[in-house]
């Protein structure tokens, strides 16, 4: 593809960058910042609604409208939530973003906090992230040092407070509603919605939920202007992505490149294509809730739009590739285990309904599986699909009947032949 | 209030949270995780205890704690190591890195090494998918794994407590000229 311009990484690519304050306010940081003070905060909203920046976690929300859900006339407080869980199997882009440019997003969310009128921003981070906690609680310091934090913020009279808040081990704190109920020292279970968090969010206050690279674009948003940001990408998916490839691949990483690119660019180009230069079989194209994605689908574009019209989500833009030799029973079973463990059992078709795939996927991959468990795959994810508190019921059921779909015969293969023909030792392999 | 195993170091650690929410319930998370950090796990009496010092009920304490996988309910070895299994991670080997510590440490999964030292555990992704396979060991990550650095990272803890192997902050692939 054509050259383009690192948005979120370009800092962290200067040789020598640590990410200090100081490296970052040498490279213009919080002047963005000092800039919307001056602005009024409907004026904050406009240009980013004008920018077309969407929600880097998964929904792909258009950010400036969910910020403007926020009641103008509220009394009393209202929060910023830092959605810093980062759990979608694939998904390892905020990690970096946090431990190598912390700054960056710190000044992403005084940018938002003062557009929603917040005075309190929690960062929900996950559990196991211990380096990236600590690297964020240093870099809360400095700022506060520097004052950037606290009160009367570059004399607007504007106060804000930023608290490192740590999960502990749970993918649907992600949720982000759950994700509330965990900073409120619950158990993480999605609220039913409405009311949305905007009206009743955090404490039942209203509450803004942004993930860590949206939030991290909004110094560059204010500084370059909405119409630059919209320039970049596609129409209706503007900016850059991070694209976080993992699996069969030469060279794995954090790539950053604007909406659009194809995915052959992103699995042959930057990441080297295949590993032993075998033939692609299966992608996965925005984390472990995607539907699975073929090689004739390599062409498409990876931005909202055009990954749904293939049939799948660009979700967290997670990919993750698979070659030939890959048993796709084996990897459903592999993503089936996951959301099993994961669902937080609140409803009753995703709690039961997980274990009753899981149970079949097994047989099946350990050549028990009888001719009729197609059907009856398909028929669970019916029962699960549109019919949960929140979207980790589709989610799951995503993988399931993309593989069905994609791959029927070799569900059939494992079914007639009476064994996995990818791991004939696949019972032993993984059977923990 | 009469704490029956918390310590005072970890009673004040708690309390200095307090200002941060507008209640204390929210502090719950982070008593679990230092209570965890002095005792290794999570015993009945300190999560009583958590419930007296944040007005609680026990059975407030106990349901969160069973709900995060972080907690441990039953105490675990001195190096608490937990293999990533997840797709990501199992299929670039991660199935094999966890038959090669059970073979090294003479354990299954979910055991603890007679001397105490090393926990076995399986669990799902931790968010390091390019840099598979991987482990936790207690705090930190030990990315892209082989049987040699798997080695070396079992001897370093042995021998000094800690290890530079433990990844440092995240980039992948290097962009600033380093290896």
């Amino acid at each position: 593809m054509a050259d383009y311009e690192l948005i979120l990484f370009k800092n962290m690519a200067r040789p020598g960058y640590t990410g200090s304050l100081e490296d970052y306010q040498g490279l213009g940081g919080y002047t963005a910042f000092e800039k919307v003070l001056k602005l009024s905060p409907g004026d904050v909203i406009e240009e980013v609604k004008k920018s077309g920046l969407r929600g880097r976690g998964g929904a792909g929300f258009p950010t400036g409208l969910k910020w403007s859900f926020i009641p103008k006339d509220h009394k009393g407080p209202r929060y910023l939530c830092c959605n810093a869980d980062e759990s979608e199997p694939g998904t390892y882009k905020d990690r970096q973003l946090m431990e190598r440019d912390p700054h960056q997003m710190l000044e992403g969310m005084a940018i938002c906090c003062y557009a929603i009128g917040a005075q309190k921003a929690y960062i929900y981070i996950r559990g196991e992230f211990d380096l990236g906690a600590e690297i964020l609680e240093k870099s809360i310091q400095e700022a506060y040092k520097a004052k950037l934090l606290g009160e009367n913020l570059f004399g607007s009279g504007f106060n804000l407070d930023v608290v490192v808040h740590r999960g502990a081990g749970a993918y649907i704190c992600g949720e982000e509603t759950a994700l509330l109920e965990s900073i409120e020292g619950k158990r993480g279970k999605p609220r039913v919605k409405p009311p949305f968090p905007a009206i009743h969010g955090l404490y039942q206050e209203p509450t803004v939920i942004n993930n860590v690279e949206t939030l991290a674009n909004l110094p560059y948003i204010i500084n370059k202007g909405a119409d630059w940001f919209s320039g970049i990408g596609t129409e209706k998916s503007s900016g850059t992505k991070i694209f976080s490839v993992s699996g069969h691949v030469k060279r794995p990483g954090n790539y950053e490149a604007p909406m659009g690119v194809t995915l052959r660019e992103i699995i042959y180009d930057f990441s080297g294509g295949i590993l032993g230069d075998k033939q692609l079989k299966a992608v996965i194209p925005g984390g472990a809730s995607a539907p699975f994605m073929t090689p004739d689908q390599l062409d498409t574009p990876m931005d909202f739009e055009s990954v749904a019209a293939a049939g799948s989500m660009l979700g967290s833009a997670a990919i993750t590739v698979m070659d030939e030799d890959t048993c796709i029973v084996w990897a459903a079973k592999n993503l089936m285990e996951f959301f099993h463990h994961e669902s937080c059992g609140k409803c009753t078709p995703c709690r039961e309904g997980s274990a009753w795939i899981l149970k079949i996927l097994r047989r099946i991959e350990g050549g028990l599986g009888q001719p009729e468990d197609i059907d009856m795959l398909e028929h669970l994810c019916d029962g699960i699909g549109g019919k949960t508190v929140c979207a980790f019921g589709d989610a799951e059921i995503g993988p399931i009947l993309s593989t069905i779909k994609h791959f029927r015969e070799e569900y059939e293969t494992h079914i007639n032949e009476k064994r996995c023909p990818y791991r004939p030792d696949a019972a032993l392999a993984m059977a923990h | 209030m009469k704490l029956k195993v918390l310590s005072d170091k970890t009673k004040d650690r708690i309390e200095a949270e307090y200002p941060k929410y507008p209640d204390k319930q929210s502090v719950l998370l982070f008593a679990l995780r230092v209570t965890q950090g002095e005792h290794g796990h999570l015993s009945e009496d300190a999560m009583v205890d958590i419930a007296e010092l944040l007005d609680l009920t026990p059975i407030q304490v106990y349901e969160v704690a069973t709900f995060y996988s972080q907690y441990n309910l039953k105490p675990v070895g001195k190096y608490f190591i937990q293999v990533c299994k997840t797709l990501s991670c199992a299929l670039v080997g991660s199935g094999s890195t966890v038959a090669y510590l059970e073979a090294k440490l003479g354990i299954r999964v979910g055991q603890t090494t007679s001397d105490g030292l090393f926990t076995l555990k399986l669990v799902e992704c931790l968010a390091a998918c390019g840099s598979a396979p991987m482990m936790q060991i207690n705090d930190r990550y030990y990315e892209s794994l082989t049987e040699e650095k798997v080695d070396r990272i079992l001897d370093d803890l042995k021998r000094d407590g800690r290890s530079d192997l433990a990844t440092g902050p995240f980039m992948l692939p290097m962009m600033q000229g380093q290896k």
